[in-house]
C-alpha cells in the first residue's frame, strides 16, 4: 500500500547544491514551467553565440603590443566558420601566406604562445590576456627564450604544431576556447606540446581545461602551466607519461585530453 | 563494377563499398572521408543501382577484408543460411517492399534475424525514406531482461544518466533520485565516470547498488567505465549488474578502444558468473555511433552508417540487455545538423532492430552543431513512435559533466504520455506500490514517499 504521509522535501532541497546539474526543476504538466525553459534556451544561445562568434583579432593584437609583445597574426586554412567545423583537418594547417609570415619570425625559441580561438572567442577574449600575463610574469625571463605571440584565426589544438615547428620552437602552448557546455561557453584550455611538429598526437600533449573564474582559476592554471613547462624541458617530452608524474603532484585540473575540442 | 544509365548519363562505382557510401543520403562524416556522392544524382543513381543489387551479393563480397578484420569473419561466419532462404532471391530493392508489406510481421522478422547481415541490412536502410525506416521498426520489437523486462510494445523505458563533473556521490544521488521522482530509472541507472580509476568507479558502484536495495527498485545500474576497469572490478566481488563498453564496426575500430571480441567475451562470462539478474541473464550493455571509426581512421573507405551497421552485428552475439547510439555526441564533423542526426538515429534504430538488437537512442547534439532542443523533440518523438527500447533521462537535458545536450527525465514523461506509452511492468509496478504514480499510472507532483526518508537521511 502506498505510504502517503507528508513528504521529507527539505532533505530533498539539501542535496540541491551537491551538483551542478539542472535538477528538481518545475514541472508544467509532463514539460517544463516558462522559466525554467527559457533559461535553458538562453543558455543553448549564449553556447551558440560563443561557437559562432569570431576572434576580434586587431583588438587582441592591439591589447598584446600595448603590453610591450611582439605579436604575429596567421590564420588556418580553414576560410570560414562551416569549414573550420566541417574539415578539421584546414583547422590543424597554417595557410601558405601565414606560413610565409611566420618563417620570417623564425629563431632559437624555448617556448612559443599561440593564442586560437577555437570553438570559444569568448573564452579567449575574457581569459587569454589574464592567463598569458601570469604566466609570463612567473617565467623566469633569462632562461627562457621566448617567440613573438601567434595570434591564430579559425585555429585548432594541433595547429600549434605548425606553428611550433615553423617557428622553430621546442615547446608550444596552444591557448584556445574549448566546446562550450550549457552552462560554460567561456572555458578555456591549454595544450603543450614539446617538440611540435605536423602529426604529433593527443597522447603526445598535456591538457589545463576549464580555466575560468568559476572552473579553474588563473592563479591555478599559471602554476599547473608553469610546473608542466619546466618539467616538459627538463624531460624533453610531454603526454601520457608526463601527466602521469604531474598527476601526483597537482592532481586536478590535469584531465584527459578531450578529442573532441582538439 | 557497378554501373546504372540515367537519361543517358551513365554512373560507375568501382566496387561494393564505394557504391554503399554513394548511396548513402548526404552527411558530414562521409564528405570528410571523401566517399560521399559528388552530386544529388549521383547518390540517386547509386541508390537505383544499389536496388537492383541482388541481397546475395553481400555475402560473396565483403567490404573489409575478411582476412584482416574479425568482425567481418564473425559477420560471414555466423550467416545462418537456412534463416536467410526466405529472401535469398531478392534484391535490395525487392527485400525493401517486402519489409514494408504484410509478409513482414514479428514472426517473420524474428525469424530472419540471423539471416541477416549488418550490410543488408545498411543497404536496405539506404533507399528507405524516413517513414518506412519508422514503419518497419516498428513492427520489429527486441525483449531483454534482467531484474525486469524491456522492449515490450507500449512500453518507453529510460536510462537515468545522473553524471557529475567530479564524480561527487552526493551530486550522482541528487540526480539520481530526481529521475526516479520522474518515473525515469526503468532501462538503467548508469553513470559515466568522470574518471576511469578503478577505486572511484567501486565507489559509485557501491553508491548505486545501495540506492537500487535501499528502495528496491526493479532495475539495474551501471558505471561505464571501459571493460577492463569493469572486468579488475568484477574480481574484487564489486556489484556489478552490467559490463559497458563503447564498440565499432571493425577490428581496427575496436581495436583504438582498447578491446577485441575475445575480451568481450571475457567480461560476458564474468558478468554471467555473477549471476546477479533475478529474471533474465542479459548482462552487457553497448554504446554506439556513427563516424567512430573514421574518427580513429579505422573505416577501410566504407561509409559511417554502414559500418556503425556492423557494430550491430559485434554487438548481437553477446545478447546485450541495453545497446544504444549516441547519435548526435560525436561533432557536426560527422553529422552536421538536426536533419543528418535525425535521419541517422532513424537508420541505427531500423538496422538494430532488424539485427534483433534492443535498440535505445542518446538522442542528443553538442554546442556546435547546427541543431537545438527543437529537433531533440522531433527525434524523440519519431524514435518513439518506431518504438525505441529506451531514451536517455538527463537532469534538465543538460549533462554537467560530458558538456552535451540530451534529452530530460521530463520529455520522458511527455512522449510517455502523448503516445500512451508505460515504463517496463515490474517497474510500473513500483512506481505505484511506493505511491511515485496515480491510478491512471500518471507520475504524482511533489511527491516523495516515504520509503524514500532513510535515503535522504544519509545523504
Amino acid at each position: 500500500m502506498a505510504d502517503r504521509r507528508p513528504t521529507p522535501l527539505d532533505m530533498i532541497s539539501k542535496l540541491r547544491s551537491a551538483t551542478p546539474a539542472r535538477i528538481f526543476l518545475p514541472r508544467a504538466g509532463a514539460a517544463l514551467t516558462t522559466r525554467a525553459t527559457l533559461d535553458f534556451q538562453l543558455a543553448h544561445a549564449e553556447a551558440r553565440d560563443a561557437v559562432e562568434e569570431r576572434l576580434d583579432a586587431e583588438s587582441l593584437f592591439g591589447d598584446l603590443t600595448s603590453r610591450g609583445l611582439k605579436v604575429v597574426c596567421v590564420r588556418s586554412a580553414a576560410r570560414d566558420r562551416r569549414s573550420f567545423l566541417l574539415r578539421p583537418d584546414l583547422g590543424r594547417r597554417l595557410d601558405d601566406e601565414s606560413r610565409e609570415r611566420l618563417k620570417s619570425a623564425a629563431g632559437d625559441y624555448d617556448l612559443a604562445f599561440v593564442i586560437a580561438e577555437g570553438l570559444s572567442a569568448r573564452a579567449i577574449d575574457r581569459h587569454a590576456i589574464p592567463l598569458l600575463e601570469k604566466t609570463l610574469h612567473s617565467l623566469d625571463r633569462h632562461s627562457w627564450m621566448i617567440a613573438p605571440i601567434v595570434l591564430a584565426e579559425q585555429g585548432r589544438v594541433a595547429l600549434g604544431d605548425d606553428i611550433g615547428e615553423t617557428l622553430g620552437a621546442r615547446l608550444v602552448a596552444v591557448f584556445i576556447g574549448e566546446r562550450p557546455g550549457l552552462s560554460s561557453p567561456d572555458s578555456l584550455g591549454v595544450y603543450l606540446t614539446f617538440a611540435p611538429r605536423v602529426g604529433r598526437t593527443d597522447a603526445e600533449r598535456n591538457c589545463l581545461s576549464n580555466i575560468r573564474p568559476q572552473g579553474l582559476t588563473y592563479d591555478e592554471a599559471a602554476r599547473k602551466l608553469l610546473y608542466l613547462c619546466n618539467e616538459a624541458r627538463r624531460r624533453k617530452l610531454t603526454g601520457v607519461e608526463l601527466k602521469e608524474e604531474a598527476e601526483t603532484l597537482a592532481s586536478d585540473g590535469l584531465r584527459e585530453i578531450d578529442e573532441k575540442e582538439s | 563494377m557497378y554501373a546504372t544509365t540515367i537519361r543517358g548519363t551513365s554512373y560507375r562505382f568501382p566496387d561494393l563499398k564505394a557504391l554503399m557510401a554513394k548511396a548513402t543520403p548526404l552527411r558530414s562524416g562521409d564528405c570528410l572521408a571523401g566517399i560521399a556522392a559528388t552530386s544529388a544524382a549521383e547518390r540517386v543513381a547509386a541508390q537505383m543501382a544499389l536496388a537492383d543489387l541482388p541481397l546475395s551479393t553481400f555475402l560473396n563480397e565483403a567490404l573489409v577484408p575478411y582476412e584482416e578484420d574479425e568482425v567481418t569473419r564473425l559477420i560471414l561466419d555466423s550467416h545462418d543460411r537456412k534463416a536467410f532462404a526466405p529472401i535469398a532471391s531478392l534484391t535490395v530493392g525487392e527485400f525493401r517492399d517486402w519489409l514494408l508489406s504484410d509478409a513482414a510481421n514479428q514472426e517473420t522478422l524474428t525469424a530472419l534475424t540471423f539471416g541477416l547481415t549488418p550490410e543488408m541490412v545498411a543497404a536496405v536502410s539506404k533507399i528507405c525514406r524516413n517513414q518506412d525506416l519508422i514503419l518497419i521498426a516498428a513492427k520489429r520489437r527486441v525483449v531483454t531482461r534482467f531484474r525486469n523486462t524491456l522492449g515490450l510494445r507500449g512500453r518507453l523505458s529510460s536510462r537515468i544518466q545522473p553524471n557529475h563533473p567530479t564524480d561527487d556521490a552526493r551530486g550522482v544521488l541528487a540526480s539520481a533520485i530526481d529521475g526516479l521522482l520522474l518515473g525515469n530509472g526503468d532501462a538503467v541507472i548508469g553513470v559515466n565516470p568522470a574518471s576511469d580509476n578503478p577505486e572511484q568507479c567501486y565507489e559509485l558502484l557501491r553508491l548505486l547498488d545501495e540506492l537500487r536495495e535501499t528502495l528496491n527498485i526493479p532495475t539495474q545500474s551501471c558505471v561505464l567505465a571501459h571493460v577492463t576497469t569493469t572486468l579488475q572490478l568484477m574480481e574484487r566481488q564489486a556489484p556489478v549488474d552490467l559490463v559497458f563498453q563503447s564498440i565499432g564496426g571493425t577490428q581496427a575500430a575496436n581495436s583504438s578502444f582498447g578491446i577485441d571480441l575475445a575480451l568481450l567475451r571475457e567480461s560476458r562470462e564474468a558478468a554471467l558468473a555473477l549471476n546477479r539478474g533475478t529474471i533474465g541473464d542479459n548482462v552487457m550493455y553497448f554504446e554506439t555511433g556513427q563516424g567512430s571509426a573514421l574518427s580513429a581512421n579505422a573505416h577501410w573507405n566504407c561509409d559511417q552508417q554502414t559500418l556503425e551497421a556492423r557494430a550491430y552485428g559485434v554487438a548481437r552475439i553477446f545478447e546485450p540487455l541495453l545497446i544504444n547510439t549516441v547519435v548526435g555526441f560525436i561533432g557536426p564533423e560527422y553529422l552536421f545538423d538536426g536533419k543528418q542526426i535525425t535521419r541517422a538515429a532513424l537508420e541505427d534504430h531500423f538496422c538494430g532492430k532488424l539485427l534483433g538488437l534492443p535498440m535505445g537512442c542518446d538522442v542528443c547534439y553538442t554546442n556546435h552543431a547546427e541543431a537545438d532542443q527543437n529537433d531533440m523533440d522531433d527525434l524523440l518523438t519519431l524514435l518513439a513512435v518506431a518504438g525505441v527500447n529506451y531514451v536517455m533521462g538527463v537532469p534538465g537535458a543538460d549533462d554537467v559533466m560530458l558538456n552535451y545536450q540530451s534529452t530530460s527525465y521530463h520529455d520522458v514523461l511527455a512522449v510517455r504520455h502523448m503516445l500512451d506509452l508505460a515504463p517496463a511492468p515490474e517497474f510500473a509496478q513500483w512506481l505505484a506500490d511506493v505511491g511515485l504514480t496515480d491510478t491512471q499510472g500518471e507520475i504524482q507532483r511533489q511527491a516523495v514517499p516515504a520509503s524514500f526518508a532513510p535515503l535522504l537521511e544519509r545523504a
